[in-house]
């Protein structure tokens, strides 16, 4: 019997969250992992539209900056109960792409790059300038998201580290396990298809701006809820989230792992997170390394890194 | 009204220069079709590089030449480098490889040089000039003079010369101006050199008014673009035209509505021509051979 690649994938990525903590030398490694978690439910959004839909977003770390400052500001100034903020976020974050989305996805080529840029930029302004609102460069707390206190009460003790762990694990496998299901949807190929000629999916009758829009609009919601469940662990947040290099990590992660794969997303993302946790000095040659990395994987491992991987093993059948 | 005419003087400065930019990203995605995110990285490296060989005691025209030549010779290997290894690559692996470049750029630029705002003195003292109740400084001019002059010199290099002709014709087919005996692997080169020593120079007349610091470029590159798109990409004169245009109306934009949203502007710009003009001022419409 052979797993297909959706069911490997899912249970690869089950079975590594669950038992990794038993390695977890201290506390501290449990903040690692719900980061890289985070970063990796970012990267899977970036996977539906670059590698996929093949459009490139510059400014996706706007989306995180608008998923993080819901979870902030709805709070504080309406009174909604974080959870519903999250969700407030990814409604904000999708209707903005969808806005923005619309005219430019008409239009073939690298204007989303660009469009997607200046609406980064522009959001990250907006939370850095806003002060009376967002209390500007110096960040903001957000409150508790309170769950952790009912599992107490129902029986489940874990420490704060423990149950960010595990909560953005749950959200990462239900993110994965959505995106696998889109893949193989029949919205899914149609992406696929288009990716490969849109010329030829044109001509076969699909809406190629229709499709190139869903999976913009999708892959913002991944980002915002990347930035709320960020926003909700840290309990603060700065508008350095929606800046211009978050959304750089994120298209690196994603292609140093493979772009066009959900297993390559989570990868690129792991290494990426995991790299200045290591290495104290790479927060000086971040910019350095993040260009490298970009450049020298689309000349030499187009594909990214964990698919090259699998074709060596598995031959060239894929 | 010397208000008005203030916002507008100060909207062509600075449109100058994203004409400029403009410019440089036209002859590379005339030449290759490549969308070149590193634009904005040149014109930091003009006024770095610039700044940098002044405080070390180098005459600035010197050190200003210093820098466009530097320049020119990075915009030469990020071709051979990055951009020729991967010939035939999708469009999106292209983007993504400018834009590595051009963060990696940044990120040895903020090694070599440092994190520090960079300056150095106006090439003709900084007395204002007056016209009308408005004042603007002599290095704007040098600035605006700047980017008349690279577009004139472009527009008679590309219109007189055998060589210019060259570059026309291997953008507009490749696969021909090889045939009729162009080398285009020359050609790419040269049109690297050109655009990243047009950069460096806008980045050596802008910087004794806006001053620089390694990450500087990003915003010159955005700007360029909406500048670009506004005139119709690969259009030169629309180039020229919507960078001025761009710069007047991030001047309004600073002076009416306010002055820590006027990079907004080129967003806005960049979503209108979008919506509405999607083949700019000049540009002409595209259509696509299958």
């Amino acid at each position: 019997m052979r797993l297909t690649t959706k069911s490997a994938t899912l249970l690869a990525l089950v079975i590594l969250i669950a038992l990794s903590p038993v390695f977890f030398p201290s506390g501290f490694y449990y903040r690692v992992g719900a980061l890289i978690f985070v970063n990796a439910l970012a990267v899977t959004g970036i996977v539906i539209l670059t590698g996929w839909a093949g459009q490139i977003s510059l400014g996706h770390a706007g989306f995180a900056g608008i998923g993080a400052y819901a979870c902030a500001l709805a709070p504080i100034h309406w009174g909604i109960h974080p959870a519903l903020a999250v969700l407030l976020g990814a409604v904000v974050s999708a209707v903005l792409a969808w806005l923005v989305g619309r005219p430019i996805l008409r239009l073939k080529g690298y204007y989303l790059a660009v469009a997607s840029l200046g609406m980064g930029i522009l959001i990250s302004m907006v939370l850095n300038n806003e002060r009376a609102l967002t209390r500007g460069p110096d960040g903001i707390d957000v409150p508790e998201l309170g769950l952790r206190g009912v599992l107490k009460t129902a029986g489940l003790d874990l420490s704060n580290g423990q149950f960010w762990y595990f909560f953005c694990g749950i959200v990462l496998i239900l993110g994965t396990w959505l995106a696998l299901n889109l893949r193989d949807s029949a919205t899914g190929r149609a992406l696929r298809a288009l990716h490969g000629s849109e010329v030829a999916a044109k001509t076969v009758g699909m809406d190629v701006t229709k499709l190139k829009l869903q999976a913009f609009v999708i892959s913002a919601v991944y980002a915002s809820i990347s930035g709320s469940l960020l926003a909700l662990q840290n309990k603060f947040i700065t508008p350095d989230v929606a800046g211009f290099m978050h959304s750089v990590e994120m298209v690196t992660m994603a292609v140093l792992g493979g772009v066009s794969s959900v297993a390559g997303a989570i990868f690129g993302a792991a290494v990426l997170t995991l790299l200045p946790q290591v290495l104290t000095v790479f927060a000086e040659y971040e910019q350095l390394v993040l260009g490298a990395i970009m450049v020298l994987v689309m000349i030499f491992l187009r594909e990214g890194v964990v698919p090259s991987i699998l074709r060596k093993f598995r031959g060239r059948d894929e | 009204m010397s208000e008005l005419l203030q916002f507008l003087l100060s909207g062509v400065t600075v449109g100058a220069v994203y004409a400029l930019v403009a410019l440089g990203f036209t002859i590379i995605y005339n030449a290759s079709d490549v969308v070149n995110f590193a634009q904005g990285e040149f014109v930091m490296l003009g006024g770095m590089i610039t700044a940098v060989a002044y405080t070390a005691g180098a005459p600035l025209p010197l050190a200003a030449l210093a820098a466009v030549v530097v320049t020119a010779a990075l915009g030469v290997a990020m071709n051979k480098l990055a951009i020729e290894p991967a010939r035939g690559a999708p469009v999106v692996s292209l983007v993504i490889i400018t834009i590595g470049v051009s963060i990696f750029i940044r990120g040895a630029a903020q090694l070599v040089f440092d994190k520090q705002i960079h300056s150095f003195p106006a090439f003709s003292g900084d007395d204002p000039i007056r016209i009308l109740g408005a004042t603007i400084l002599p290095q704007s001019l040098w600035v605006i003079g700047g980017a008349v002059a690279v577009f004139i010199g472009l527009w008679l290099f590309f219109t007189r010369t055998l060589l210019g002709r060259a570059v026309l014709a291997t953008s507009n087919n490749r696969l021909a101006a090889q045939l009729v005996g162009i080398n285009t692997p020359f050609v790419m080169t040269l049109s690297f050199a050109l655009s990243a020593g047009i950069g460096a120079l806008a980045g050596v007349l802008v910087t004794p008014i806006t001053l620089t610091s390694y990450d500087v470029g990003l915003a010159f590159a955005l700007k360029g673009f909406a500048a670009a798109m506004l005139g119709g990409m690969g259009n030169p004169k629309g180039a020229l035209v919507g960078g001025f245009l761009l710069g007047v109306l991030e001047g309004l934009t600073a002076g009416y509505i306010s002055s820590q949203y006027k990079d907004a502007a080129a967003f806005i710009v960049i979503l209108g021509v979008l919506f509405f003009l999607p083949q700019g001022l000049f540009g002409r419409k595209s259509t696509h051979r299958v």
